[in-house]
């Protein structure tokens, strides 16, 4: 395993809590299990060593014919030491749910949304969970794979 | 009997100072801003979806429409992860031809932020003035190749094609007279008394809340965190080039007016140390597979044209992996997330959109203040719709 000032103070902290690591140029990536997204997160951003006082972004991708199917990636940033950090939630197809960060960073609400949107992933704890860029009554998430890329309702119908 | 005394009213999406398709639900009670609830996706046209249907280079010329007051930068932070994804070297040129365009970008994209944000609140003689300079930058543009605003000169491997003859002289040019035009918009704004009165102490936000809110760029550099991207994770050659991080002090709609105007004249430093001329040699990567071979070369080489069609109709393949590049653009963080299955179209490209992430701060910035302070806070965040509903 490669040695990463950030990876190796978060896998000492969470030994159970971070699946798999990686390092590829000057990104490094951290899988984290959902139950424990939370905790990982207060702590990435609490701790004075680490201090990931700003979320970047949150997005999602769909793994179709893979299982779990989802992939929710965080890019965090830490201003004070100029490091980023991208982690990784991995959720299971029949069981899109993910812990919201939203108490963690505020600027998690509206990606979250997006993603609840566009792959269908619910965030618990989320405060205003209702999509954002599609229409409220919108069929189906565009993002997901099997979505095609002309819409699923005939155009005609819907207008 | 006690009456509810607070009115909901609507705010866009047809409103000119949304900036775009912008809806914000605003809660009053008299004039006072009880909670702002802004409702964006007007404007989506699903362009990280079409993207996993094109191959790059297709992929590449939609991004101009994201963020489109400032074309280069997107094309920009599209290229950046796809190179590194490719691992090109990218010539010295074309490097600084980058950092040349994505610099007149800036540029362009502040003056029409400035021009509109000033007519937001009533100073119509900015916009006149703005849009004329931002005029001679468009037409340098539409040089490079041929369109004013979205010209995807930055391309995969370097920029479509050298210099032009005449952007330098026509670049020089602009470097003369832009500090004293900077000097004559300031003139009418910097010390205004209308304009402080409307600016000062308004829409004011802590660092603390900026960076939990993932502000970025100069919204953020306003509330005093010395944070750009070209100076703490420099590319594509920022390393190389003498410029100052301007940064505010009180967070407000003026620190942002100001730290953007003192951006510019740094953007116009930069223009300054290339105008000069740009290191000699060839503005595309050394890589046949990727960057199409001069125009030429076709009419007598059958592997340049082979390689021509192929790069135009089946793409390229890229690594499988992912990528992540973080840019500075006029607004913010700019950075395009890949991953790339290894066939020439993207599996997933996510584009973190600085004007979404800088507008979730308006909710906090506008309670507690009047109407009027509503449009003079859209103005200053500088948003683009294009890049937020994506």
């Amino acid at each position: 395993m490669e040695e990463d000032p950030v990876l190796d103070i978060l896998t000492q902290k969470f030994p159970d809590a971070v699946a798999e690591r990686k390092t590829w140029k000057d990104e490094r990536t951290a899988v984290v299990l959902r139950e424990k997204l939370v905790e990982v997160c207060l702590f990435l951003r609490d701790d004075p060593r680490l201090s990931f006082n700003t979320i970047i972004d949150i997005c999602g991708v769909d793994y179709l014919g893979e299982e779990p199917r989802y992939e929710v990636v965080y890019h965090l940033l830490s201003i004070p030491s100029a490091r980023r950090i991208r982690l990784k939630v991995r959720v299971a197809g029949d069981d899109p749910r993910v812990p919201s960060v939203t108490s963690v960073w505020a600027g998690a609400e509206w990606p979250e949304r997006e993603i609840y949107d566009m792959f269908g992933v619910a965030f618990e704890g989320h405060p205003d969970l209702r999509r954002i860029l599609m229409p409220d009554d919108w069929q189906g998430h565009p993002l997901r794979k099997d979505y095609p890329l002309g819409g699923i309702e005939p155009w005609s119908e819907r207008y | 009997m006690a009456v509810a005394q607070t009115l909901t009213i609507n705010m866009g999406p047809q409103h000119p100072s949304t900036h775009g398709v912008l809806r914000v639900v605003l809660e009053l009670e008299g004039e006072t801003v009880l909670r702002a609830v802004p409702y964006i996706g007007y404007l989506h046209t699903g362009i990280e979806k079409e993207a996993e249907y094109k191959t790059y280079n297709k992929a590449l010329t939609m991004t101009d429409r994201l963020d489109y007051l400032a074309c280069n930068n997107n094309n920009m932070a599209f290229v950046l992860p796809v190179e590194k994804l490719l691992e090109l070297e990218i010539p010295k040129r074309a490097q600084q031809i980058r950092v040349m365009m994505c610099e007149l970008s800036r540029l362009a994209s502040h003056l029409a932020w400035l021009g509109t944000h000033a007519l937001d609140m009533g100073a119509i003689t900015p916009f006149f003035y703005c849009f004329r300079e931002r005029e001679m930058i468009l037409d340098m543009f539409d040089m490079t190749a041929g369109a004013r605003m979205t010209p995807s000169y930055i391309r995969v491997g370097g920029v479509a094609g050298d210099l032009p003859d005449g952007l330098m002289e026509k670049l020089k040019k602009f470097l003369k007279i832009f500090p004293g035009k900077l000097d004559e918009y300031e003139a009418l704004l910097t010390k205004n008394k209308i304009w402080m009165m409307r600016t000062k102490g308004v829409g004011r936000i802590s660092a603390e809340d900026g960076m939990n809110l993932g502000l970025t760029g100069p919204s953020l550099r306003a509330c005093g965190v010395r944070w750009d991207i070209r100076k703490a994770q420099p590319y594509s050659g920022y390393d190389e080039y003498e410029f100052e991080i301007p940064v505010g002090a009180n967070g407000d709609v003026y620190d942002r007016y100001l730290v953007r105007i003192q951006e510019m004249r740094q953007s116009a430093r930069i223009l300054e140390q290339r105008a000069d001329g740009l290191a000699p040699g060839p503005v595309k990567a050394k890589a046949v597979k990727v960057t199409p071979p001069p125009r030429e070369l076709l009419h007598g080489s059958m592997e340049a044209l082979i390689n021509h069609f192929i790069i135009f109709s089946r793409g390229y393949q890229v690594p499988a992996g992912e990528a992540y590049v973080p840019t500075e653009s006029p607004k913010g963080e700019l950075g395009f997330y890949f991953v790339s299955d290894g066939t020439e179209k993207p599996y997933r490209m996510h584009i973190r959109a600085p004007s979404l992430m800088n507008l979730q701060a308006l909710k906090k910035m506008v309670q507690g203040r009047l109407v009027a302070d509503v449009v003079a806070i859209i103005g200053s965040l500088d948003i683009v719709l294009g890049e937020i509903d994506r």
